[in-house]
């Protein structure tokens, strides 16, 4: 028995369990069952680590058939897990933080009255997100890929009777089809031109000196990078991810920041032999990246509520994944994607506390002067802070550094945007901080009035002044803010402390992904200006934002609609279509397809109307037809057989 | 002596020709049942008749299943006449049209 079936299982069991038995259990053993199975499969995660260090090189991928899926003629797919150091390091970080975050959800939808379907929900995210990244092929990957996507939309849309969670969770759906089209197209070429989904099929001899097209590999780098684009948010299928902030917050932590919007980014990762050999796919990842960044984090700079912002943080984050995996550094994608886990995991889920405190205020406008009411949280959150605008030694910062010296070997001119995002990224998350817990406390200002509060401190919520959280929220904050700052140890570039180098090397062979030297003298150049600018950056955002006074000028409207992509984008959508739409229902529909059902009704009426005079209602009539025509066959009859 | 078949055939020629006849031409509706009748014994009889000639069994088994389907007619049809004349004291066929398109 492998650790791995254990990994995955577990979280099946504990969804199954919640679907079987949601009437009898309710808040919060339903809860903790999935807590307990999302350990259970988070150890044996560690296990896997564990086993997958101590095996030989040349051995580091085992593969787990567990039954044939599909056994048609010579396509065979198997429902079969695949454990190599990638796979394992994703599995690793995903239970783990979904363990804590699972636990932060027990004291975050207390109270809930659909407190077991939101854990049902979660125990089937954290089983499709661990076949995922443990499937063997790219079919079986694929159905992992549509499970989180399923979960994410009933997790967008737990509040359903919202209507603006309805139609977030609608066009996350949507938008992510998108993705997925350009996903199956892949895995249409890639039978075509491989017969097969397996990776040792597929990748394996792409690894060991096989060479591909470069026409081909473009077409299908391409398409698996549109799968890619769905579902981590990127340019241009992004709009889903801000309006996804409408779901509780700790699904934004988890899925929507830490683990599910870095699947675009394991495919990529995973896919690296066919990006090897299609230069135009690696630049058009990093520019799609890079674009990314650089407009989420310019509509960041304007947005006043807590979690879009952070929202478009993420965005701009995986842009920087986006941006390493087009540069050819996957190591340096992957260590940014485990410390923006920990401290993006951690900065939600604090502003999940604050939100929490609040009753449901996410207007940064209407907080202020937290600090001192929620100490704990705004230790947490600060860490975050610190941790995103990649100030040193914080893992936010080395992870950051890494990206930017790929990107600098691969195009100046994408580091220089790639540090200018950093230095508007430490900008506006000091902006957010200085609004939510510095400065006057402009929360008090629209309070519900003391006796409403009282009827609300009865039921258990609202206790006059804001409060930090129950410890089932705590203890995650803590275990994730310490990760944040210690993060960056896991791959120190200096004295053979790149564990995570080492450790994923196997996967990335340098006959698919070519090391690339930096003299240390660039090294500390380009790592020395990149610092100065965030800094730069911070210390404005500190002196901008620090009285709470609103600055007209640094919000342009243009930044705050967004570029106007969403409403472009809308108008775009839905003026030529909504024309489209019309011409098809008075044109083509009751002009043709009506008139052609009203016709064929008009003649079988006019002939009815003709023939129902021979129906006289009179017996003899018909005797003499019946007569008649008996009389008829019978002169045919002589006439053929006499004749 | 031996009566030839031809003779059979005319008999049950006559017989269907005046059970024809009288169907299409009366108005009584029992009367037209009973012509109905008188069609089918003459189509019996012919049946008969090939039999005994052919030597052939078969004819005669036909017999039955006409019979039989004559018996269901007639507990049909003069159930339906029953019913007619519970509504009016004399009917003629003409005035029961009513399937009239």
């Amino acid at each position: 028995m492998n650790a791995a079936y254990v990994a995955a299982a577990a979280p099946l069991l504990g969804s199954i369990l919640l679907l079987a038995g949601h009437r009898r259990l309710r808040e919060p053993l339903a809860g903790w069952i999935v807590v307990a199975l999302g350990f259970v499969s988070f150890g044996a995660s560690v296990y896997l680590w564990v086993a997958e260090v101590g095996r030989a090189a040349g051995h580091k991928t085992v593969d787990l058939g567990i039954f044939r899926w599909l056994p048609v003629n010579h396509l065979q797919v198997s429902f079969g897990l695949q454990v190599d150091p990638l796979s394992v390091f994703f599995c690793l970080f995903v239970t783990g933080v979904s363990s804590l975050i699972f636990l932060y959800s027990i004291g975050y939808m207390h109270g809930d009255p659909s407190f077991p379907r939101f854990f049902f929900y979660l125990s089937l995210f954290l089983f499709s997100m661990v076949t995922l990244v443990l499937a063997d092929n790219f079919l079986f990957m694929f159905l992992g890929w549509e499970g989180v996507g399923f979960c994410s939309y009933g997790l967008i849309g737990f509040w359903f009777e919202r209507n603006r969670a309805a139609v977030a969770a609608k066009k996350a759906f949507v938008t992510n089809r998108v993705g997925d089209f350009g996903f199956m197209i892949a895995l249409y070429l890639m039978y075509e031109h491989f017969g097969s989904f397996n990776f040792s099929r597929v990748l394996g001899p792409l690894m060991h000196g096989a060479t591909l097209g470069a026409g081909f590999a473009t077409a299908l780098g391409l398409m698996l990078l549109l799968g890619a684009c769905g579902k981590s948010a990127q340019f241009p299928l992004y709009m889903w991810l801000p309006d996804a902030m409408e779901g509780p917050t700790p699904i934004s932590a988890l899925i929507h920041a830490a683990t599910m919007v870095t699947a675009g980014v394991y495919l990529l990762a995973r896919s690296a032999p066919i990006l090897h050999f299609s230069g135009t796919t690696q630049w058009v990842v990093a520019c799609v990246g890079i674009a990314t960044a650089f407009v989420a984090s310019t509509i960041a700079c304007t947005e006043t509520d807590i979690k879009r912002i952070l929202a478009y943080s993420t965005l701009a984050e995986i842009g920087f994944m986006f941006l390493a995996e087009g540069s050819g550094d996957f190591t340096s994608a992957l260590f940014l994607t485990v410390t923006h886990a920990f401290f993006k995991a951690l900065l939600f889920l604090s502003a999940g506390a604050v939100i929490h405190a609040l009753a449901d205020e996410q207007d940064i406008w209407h907080m202020g002067g937290l600090r001192k009411y929620l100490p704990l949280t705004f230790g947490a959150f600060f860490i975050g802070y610190l941790a995103l605008s990649a100030v040193p030694p914080l893992s936010g910062w080395w992870s950051h550094e890494a990206v930017l010296e790929a990107a600098y070997h691969k195009n100046v001119g994408l580091w220089i945007v790639g540090v200018l995002v950093d230095g508007l990224t430490a900008y506006y998350m000091s902006r957010e901080v200085m609004l939510v817990f510095f400065g006057g406390a402009r929360w008090k200002e629209n309070r519900p009035s003391p006796a409403q509060e009282a009827a609300g401190a009865a039921e258990g919520h609202g206790h006059g002044e804001p409060h930090d959280a129950p410890w089932t929220m705590s203890v995650p904050l803590v275990v994730l803010a310490i990760g944040a700052v210690v993060g960056g140890i896991i791959d120190l570039p200096f004295g053979g402390l790149d564990f995570l180098t080492k450790f994923l090397a196997p996967v990335f062979p340098t006959s698919v992904v070519p090391a690339f030297p930096l003299a240390n003298a660039t090294k500390l150049w380009i790592g020395v200006a990149g610092t100065c600018v965030n800094l730069i950056g911070l210390i404005l955002g500190i002196l901008a934002w620090r009285e709470g006074v609103p600055r007209p000028v640094l919000e342009p409207s243009f930044f705050r609609h967004g570029w106007y992509i969403d409403e472009g984008v809308a108008d775009a959508v839905a003026g030529p279509l909504a024309l489209a739409a019309d011409a098809v229902a008075y044109d083509v529909d009751r002009g043709l397809v009506d008139r052609f059902v009203n016709d064929v009704a008009g003649v079988t009426a006019g002939t009815g109307r003709q023939l129902r005079r021979i129906q006289t209602g009179y017996v003899r009539t018909y005797a003499l037809g019946i007569g008649a025509g008996a009389l008829a066959i019978l002169i045919y009859a002589v006439a053929r057989l006499g004749g | 002596m031996r009566v030839p078949a031809e003779w059979y055939l005319v008999v049950a020629l006559m017989l269907f020709v005046i059970g024809a006849t009288g169907l299409l031409i009366r108005r009584n509706i029992l009367v037209m049942f009973m012509c109905v009748e008188l069609m089918l014994n003459a189509v019996n009889l012919t049946f008969v008749t090939f039999s005994r000639t052919l030597n052939d069994i078969s004819g005669q088994a036909a017999v039955f299943f006409v019979l039989v389907v004559a018996a269901a007619e007639v507990v049909v049809g003069l159930g339906i006449i029953v019913a007619i004349f519970r509504r009016r004291a004399e009917a003629t066929a003409d005035d029961v049209h009513i399937l009239k398109g």
